[in-house]
This record gives structure tokens, C-alpha cells and sequence, in this order.
């Protein structure tokens, strides 16, 4: 008896199951943006020592429940907040900040160091208004940190590279150069401006 | 009958599709492997604010997902239109956080407990009331790193 082959199986719709699946996943897909503002919260502390801090050193924002922005008690646009806060932490009255740019007033902060802001918000504030006062905080630390890192950088070998991309490169696995000498960098910046910002509980 | 015939066909010859499906399928797989399927389905409306000093979750740490938000259409009349809390995929109240966080460390490497991140998608139009209250209870629960979820775009548009 003669040898039959098998017969073929028709392949030819194979391309419409494969489009059928491939506009399946296309439709499911979505990219995952998992991004936002990165926060520490205070542990919660038994002793409840006060520290004692001069008013000049605390740069008050409050967030009334009509979402208008109240800094160091006066009205203020969202849109001058950034540079209030940046006027503030770069003042350097004292004279202890060699890399300050400000006016060094006597009667604003002494130093990065001892600078804090104080955030202060109600409950019927907006998210959203809170989300772009953080925002604009978190703008005017990055902001000083990067023309510190502009500087500092081109001296220790980092040339047009700010705060931000520093730390974009440290994390990115395939940079290449020397992380160690990047991180003392980032670490000397994070301590000249350090982010002092502390939050209101709001019962 | 002659082995050479000639072949005298004036039609355009079809293009050979049989690459097709191999192309088909590259791009099936490229979609089967990037695809994300959503976690939790949301019960609220969750249209996050917008900010632009972002930074990327790192996704090699564990995260836990908070939702908060104005219920859906769907869930109003039940549960009115005051914000309230999402965790996995129920309503909750400000007091289970405590047993979610404690759930979610179970379920991660015992190593990798201590990097836990918390990140918060709340509605851009929920008020902090109970931003505040999630906030604390995560104080009290010890699960202090935590991350506003947020849209890229400028802050001033929010």
C-alpha cells in the first residue's frame, strides 16, 4: 500500500487569530506612569520635646479650606511661591553660607540649614491645590540644589549635569563614571540644601 | 506536453502574504509582554493632580496602591458623594489602612519589608480631610515612605 501523508492543517487564518489577539492587547495595554512626589513622613515620637526654633528661621505656608495660599501671612499666587520660598532658603542672614546667593537679611533665615518651611493646610482644602503647593516647594529645593550642582559639578568632574539628572544617573545602572565620586557630590548638595520641610497634622 | 511552458500571464502577480502571521505575531508577542493588566478596578473617580518635579516609582521595591476619590456614578446613591477610601478592590474606612498595611508586609519578602512604599492616588478634586486622616493612620502603622501619585504636566494647570 502506498505511504499517504498527512494532510496539511490550513494555516491560512492563522494571521486573523493572531490579529484578533494582537487587537486584544492592544486595547488592554496601558503603560504604567507610576511617578509622583516622594515623601517621608515623621514617625510618630513619645516625647514631645519642644525645639526651639526663631520665628525668622520658619517660613509658614498655609492652605486655607478656599484654596488661597497664605505665606508668612500674606496673600499669595501660586505662581510667586516658588520664588518666595527660594528667597527664603538662600537668604543666608547669618553669614555661616558661603554659596548663598541672597540678600543675607537679618531678619529672614540664617542658613539652608536652619531653614524650614512649615506647611500648613485644612481639611477642606483641595488635593489638587496641595499637590502644586508641594510641587512648587519641592521646584525651589531642586532649583537651588541644581545651580549648586551646575557648579560643584563642573569643578569634580560632572560638567552640565544638574541635581536631578545626578540623581537620575546614580540610580541608571549603565551610566558610566565614577559613582562614588557622583555620590559624595549628591551627598555635599543634599547637606548644603538640605529639605526641611515639615507638615502640620490637621485633626 | 512540454516541461517549459510558457508562461505568458500579463495580470500583476499577488504579494506573497505568508510573512504575515510572523509579523503578526512579533507584535502579539510585544504587546503580551509589555501589557500591565490593571490591579485593582476602580470604584472611584481618580483623575490625579498634576505636578512636574516628579519622580519615577522604583518598581524593584515593593508598592502598595491607596485610592481615594468621589465614588462612581454607579456607586453614588450607595455611598454618597463624599470622597472615600479604596483599598484592593472595596470601600474601606480610615481605621482598616492598619490591617492592609500589616496584610500587604505579609505578603512581601521579609527583607524587603522595610522598603515598603505607599503610594497615594487620590483625586485631584478629594479634599485633604481625608488625605490627613490616611496619612496619620500610615504614621501609626509605621509605613513612612510614601509617594503622591501624580500625572506629568504643570502644577500651576491643576
Amino acid at each position: 500500500m502506498a505511504k499517504r501523508s498527512a494532510p496539511e492543517v490550513n494555516a491560512g487564518s492563522m494571521a486573523d487569530i493572531a490579529f484578533l489577539l494582537l487587537i486584544f492587547f492592544l486595547v488592554t495595554t496601558t503603560i504604567p506612569k507610576d511617578s509622583g512626589i516622594n515623601r517621608k513622613l515623621p514617625p510618630i515620637e513619645e516625647n514631645d520635646e519642644d525645639v526651639i526654633i526663631k520665628q525668622k528661621n520658619i517660613f509658614t505656608v498655609l492652605i486655607n479650606g478656599k484654596d488661597q495660599l497664605l505665606v508668612e501671612d500674606e496673600l499669595m499666587e501660586l505662581e510667586d511661591l516658588r520664588a518666595a520660598a527660594i528667597e527664603f532658603l538662600d537668604n543666608g542672614g547669618d553669614g555661616s553660607c558661603d554659596y548663598c546667593n541672597g540678600k543675607k537679611d537679618a531678619a529672614s533665615s540664617d542658613n539652608p540649614d536652619k531653614a524650614i518651611i512649615s506647611l500648613k493646610n485644612e481639611r477642606e482644602t483641595s488635593y489638587k491645590t496641595y499637590i502644586s503647593v508641594q510641587n512648587e516647594l519641592v521646584a525651589a529645593y531642586n532649583e537651588l540644589r541644581n545651580r549648586r550642582a551646575l557648579l560643584i559639578g563642573a569643578r569634580k568632574g560632572f560638567p552640565d549635569m544638574d541635581f536631578v539628572k545626578m540623581e537620575k544617573n546614580f540610580k541608571d545602572a549603565k551610566f558610566v563614571g565614577n559613582k562614588d565620586k557622583l555620590k559624595e557630590v549628591i551627598d555635599q548638595i543634599r547637606n548644603e540644601y538640605p529639605e526641611k520641610l515639615s507638615e502640620v497634622y490637621t485633626k | 506536453m512540454s516541461k517549459f511552458k510558457n508562461k505568458k500571464d500579463d495580470a500583476l502577480p499577488a504579494v506573497n502574504t505568508a510573512s504575515l502571521p510572523d509579523i503578526v505575531f512579533m507584535l502579539l508577542f510585544f504587546f503580551m509582554v509589555v501589557t500591565v493588566m490593571r490591579e485593582d478596578t476602580l470604584l472611584i473617580e481618580n483623575k490625579l493632580p498634576l505636578a512636574d518635579q516628579v519622580e519615577k516609582l522604583e518598581k524593584k521595591y515593593p508598592i502598595s496602591y491607596i485610592y481615594a476619590g468621589k465614588p462612581t456614578k454607579a456607586f453614588e446613591d450607595r455611598y454618597g458623594k463624599e470622597a472615600r477610601l479604596q483599598l484592593n478592590d472595596k470601600f474601606a474606612e480610615i481605621s482598616e489602612i492598619e490591617s492592609f498595611i500589616n496584610s500587604e508586609r505579609l505578603s512581601i519578602r521579609e527583607e524587603l519589608r522595610d522598603f515598603l512604599t505607599v503610594s497615594l492616588k487620590v483625586d485631584s478634586e478629594a479634599n485633604m480631610g481625608i488625605v490627613s486622616d490616611i496619612k496619620q493612620e500610615l504614621r501609626e502603622v509605621n509605613a513612612l515612605k510614601i509617594n503622591y501619585a501624580t500625572g506629568s504636566g504643570s502644577a500651576l494647570d491643576n
